[in-house]
């Protein structure tokens, strides 16, 4: 019998074929006969397509063209929550970059000078760039409203508590910009289609959103559409939807073409093309009293979608739940809304909408203090929810949540009390200015409200010829572990060795839905499904009569083939049930909003250089309950690169926008950190097992996407010793701290 | 037009004839089959497609594949001795330097290169040796840890 597995940190499964180079992404792959395929898009953000020109010196008799008159009007769209987003445009142009014409052939220099010789005869129509202009309908350019979806959550009575003798009212408004995801591998895939059959490999996080989106387009049934998914390099929910059109794009060119199609995306293209994290604006009104005790919270949060929903609902729906963050407020009202723009979709991102609404509020928090004349730290201890508080969806906490213990642990870590000390007195006269913050936050685990029971992912377990447990299930290993993770768990379930079981390629035609790789969700719920599908094989084993209630590695493996030998195929499977007490109504967007949550306080010391305007974090503690850990340094992973991608997200980061199309798009000029630009990033975990999954582990990717923003900007102000309305964005990029601290040091002149 | 090349790839002799200003990743991926080298950004920054050529590390894709005329290429391929894992590589599985590992074979190289030119690097020789080289997804700590452990194994070894 092994060690314990989990809590182990074991080798990294497919490692040693990353740092061979012998991993087989999907660039890497070719097939007989295979063309390449490139997409014609929209010079314009907004118009009507008139007519298309196929320029001279092109032999166009060579190329496959396909267009939106190739595809049945009723399947023209991404199937996914409103299918409103069609494969080709057709008439309307909604956004720069969107997808009009396809075009496949072998040569691909060839392909390039054909693309660039297609012209098209726009009639342009007014752009919509501005969150309030699309509230305010100016112009009206999707439904009725350009409402995507609105959200309003009640909690309380929050008028009453504002009317109050006794309290003051802090308000504050706070924005934060587009990210792009940058993995570094592009998007890209390889069709294979005829008529009666389509298959694709992708670079790809979830293969099932890709297979429904493909039976909306060519409408086969569901065992003719196979999608597979080869090593993926990074996704961070840029592969979650974007695949789905790209997949449709290559097999409507390999089905015309009667060929394999290649489509991979170079950097310029995924750049411009793809989506990108929400951009947010955020306004706070809080009732408190003048000892900081919170009793209301009034926030509206309006999330830019771009030009199609897509996803934009649920991000919206992660957003509005952690808007109001770890703190028990008797009454909350949250109005949230996802609007339409001319910009490309937006999508899915590392933290989904949470670290939008977390960056106000943990600013808002902040301000509060200062306006009560407490410490950012005392503000919180006074309002920190806890076990036994109901959250705003009414959310009774049922767990442990020790967020006082959490705070002044990750305070203790980053030596905060004596750096404020230090830095109020160095900063005096120095032109570098240091300072420290920090933000709290949670992150729920899985999917929001009902999601879980919709999907009711299931996971399968079989037996080897060579007696060993292959995990069946549709979890991605995008990077972050997964097959290792699954690993550990079913070894350790089943008290086997690490080889004694392997992980089945997301493949559709082998694995089941056990639902998309996002939402924090891969190792709580599926990995709980993971134990319960290799507890099953052990159980058909005890009950087949061959195999005892305690056995060895050796045993096992040949009570499996036993089994194969004299009964036949070994399969189980586990379904999700969602844990007694579960429930959520959609309607009132009240209940159990997540089974549970990771609990947080990160700590952000910087540096602002006064002269050049560069903001540097020098060292960043990140410190959270997150259940058991089945890896730490996968774990820590995790959490340091959440954390590189936050700093990012707060000082390095601009996605410039020029008539709604991206114009920074590259390495060059879109800055993320590199091996230089990151501190020491001091990693700690609380290890509180959740009793609902595996091994009493909870999610952990996009925790730590939402703290580090918050955090850093909060330091950024303490280094200041002042506010300053350019510090309620993010990015905060050098010509915005320029304004900071000049004003800042105007007014000291003014007052001394 | 195209140019006969002549060049050692990973010890091996290796011709092939492209357009003088075809890119040397292309080359390496596609005349030579060795797809461990990859593309990230097409214009030098990433690092992704680093390889070693006549014992300095360059950018695969910004170097014109006339200019391999008579070098001395090292890719990913050709780090590990046969199925024996380079000191770098070891410690990259087991201190979690690569995740997705798309930037790993380029990260690997800049590591390797980094420990043959300063043996026992400090932390800011570290940063500086891998500053060509973007990951997204370690946040750098992990492949720091590996680095440090890859010095270690060496100078255990040497």
């Amino acid at each position: 019998m092994s060690d314990a597995l989990v809590g182990k940190s074991v080798p990294r499964k497919e490692g040693p074929d990353k740092v061979t180079g012998r991993a087989r992404y999907i660039d890497d792959m070719r097939m007989p006969g295979m063309l390449h395929g490139v997409t014609v898009r929209s010079p314009v953000s907004r118009g009507r397509l008139r007519g298309v020109t196929f320029g001279e010196g092109i032999p166009w008799s060579e190329i496959i063209v396909v267009s939106a008159a190739d595809i049945p009007a009723e399947s023209n769209h991404v199937a996914l929550l409103t299918n409103d987003q069609p494969f080709l445009a057709d008439k309307e142009l909604r956004h720069a970059e969107e997808p009009v014409l396809l075009l496949a052939h072998a040569d691909r220099h060839l392909l390039e000078r054909a693309r660039n010789a297609v012209r098209f005869d726009i009639e342009k129509l007014p752009p919509l760039y501005d969150i309030d202009k699309s509230l305010a309908k100016d112009p009206v350019i999707w439904g009725e409203d350009n409402l995507f979806k609105e959200y309003n959550l009640t909690k309380g009575d929050v008028d009453t508590a504002f009317a109050r003798g006794d309290v003051v009212v802090v308000e504050g408004e706070y924005s934060t910009g587009a990210q792009e995801q940058l993995y570094i591998e592009n998007n890209g895939v390889i069709a294979v289609a005829d008529e009666q059959s389509v298959t694709v490999w992708g670079s790809l996080q979830c293969p099932y959103y890709v297979h429904k989106a493909l039976l909306g387009l060519f409408g086969l049934p569901a065992d003719k559409i196979r999608v597979v998914q080869a090593e993926t390099g990074g996704g961070f929910g840029g592969k979650e939807e974007y695949p789905s059109l790209i997949a449709g794009h290559a097999a409507l060119l390999a089905r015309k073409a009667k060929k394999p199609v290649k489509m991979v995306y170079d950097r310029a293209e995924d750049m411009v093309a793809t989506t990108k994290r929400h951009p947010s604006r955020t306004k706070h009104r809080t009732a408190v009293t003048k000892d900081g005790t919170i009793v209301a919270m009034d926030i509206d949060f309006v999330i830019d979608g771009g030009a199609y929903n897509t996803l934009s609902p649920v991000v919206l729906s992660r957003g509005t739940i952690h808007a109001a963050g770890p703190y028990k407020i008797d009454n909350v009202r949250i109005r949230a809304r996802a609007v339409a723009t001319s910009h490309p979709p937006h999508g899915a991102f590392r933290g989904f909408g949470a670290p939008q609404s977390i960056f106000g509020l943990e600013r808002h928090m902040n301000k509060i203090a200062r306006v009560v004349g407490l410490s950012p730290e005392a503000l919180r201890l006074k309002n920190f929810i806890k076990q036994g508080d109901t959250t705003a969806t009414h959310q009774l906490l049922k767990e442990p949540v020790d967020m006082p213990g959490i705070l002044k642990r990750a305070l203790a870590e980053a030596d905060y009390d004596a750096k404020r000390k230090r830095f109020a007195r160095e900063n005096q006269g120095s032109s570098v200015k240091r300072g420290v913050g920090f933000a709290s936050f949670m992150h729920g685990s899985g999917f929001t409200g009902s999601g879980e029971k919709y999907l009711a992912s299931v996971v399968g377990a079989s037996g080897t010829a060579d007696g060993r447990v292959r995990i069946l299930a549709a979890s991605t290993e995008i990077g972050q572990g997964t097959n290792t993770v699954f690993t550990q768990i079913a070894a350790q379930a089943l008290g086997l060795e690490w080889d004694d079981v392997e992980i089945a390629q997301p493949d559709t035609a082998v694995v089941p839905n056990s639902g998309p790789t996002v939402a924090s969700r891969t190792t709580m719920v599926v990995g709980k499904l993971v134990e319960q599908a290799a507890l099953g094989i052990k159980q058909i084993l005890v009950q087949a009569g061959v195999l005892g209630e305690s056995y060895t590695s050796p045993q096992f493996r040949a009570a499996v083939k036993a089994y194969l030998a004299s009964v036949g195929p070994l399969r189980s499977t586990a379904q999700y049930t969602p844990p007694d007490g579960i429930s959520w109504d959609d309607q009132s967007y009240r209940g159990d909003a997540y089974g549970t949550y990771a609990w947080a306080v990160y700590v952000a010391t910087v540096a602002v250089d006064t002269v050049t305007y560069e903001a540097r974090v020098e060292d960043f503690v990140a410190l959270q309950e997150v259940g058991r850990v089945i890896h730490p340094v996968l774990a820590a992973g995790q959490i340091e690169g959440g954390v590189a991608q936050g700093i990012g997200f707060a000082v390095f980061e601009n996605v410039v926008w020029r008539e709604g199309r991206m114009a920074n798009g590259q390495f060059t000029n879109y800055i993320v950190p590199t091996s230089v630009d990151v501190p020491p990033i001091r990693v700690f975990f609380d290890e509180v097992p959740y009793p609902h999954g595996p091994s009493g582990a909870k999610g952990i990717g996009e925790l730590p996407m939402d703290g580090p923003a918050p955090a850093i900007v909060n330091a950024i102000e303490d280094a200041l010793g002042a506010p300053h309305s350019a510090l309620h964005h993010v990015p905060l990029m050098p010509e915005q701290l320029m304004h900071a601290v000049d004003d800042l040091a105007a007014a000291g002149r003014k007052s001394a | 037009m195209k140019n006969a090349v002549r060049c050692s790839v990973n010890g091996t002799p290796c011709a092939f004839t492209a357009p003088p200003m075809a890119r040397l990743l292309d080359v390496l991926r596609e005349e030579v089959s060795l797809t461990g080298t990859k593309e990230g950004c097409g214009e030098g920054e990433c690092g992704a497609c680093t390889v070693i050529m006549d014992g300095r590390i360059v950018n695969s894709c910004l170097v014109p594949a006339l200019q391999a005329e008579g070098a001395s290429i090292t890719t990913i391929e050709g780090i590990a001795k046969g199925e024996v894992l380079h000191a770098v590589q070891t410690a990259f599985v087991t201190h979690g330097g690569a995740q997705c590992g798309m930037c790993t074979p380029g990260m690997v190289i800049a590591a390797v290169d980094l420990l043959e030119r300063i043996p026992s690097p400090d932390e800011a020789q570290i940063r500086e040796g891998l500053a060509g080289n973007i990951c997204r997804c370690t946040g750098y700590t992990k492949i720091f840890d590996a680095v440090r452990e890859a010095a270690r194994l060496l100078a255990s070894a040497a």
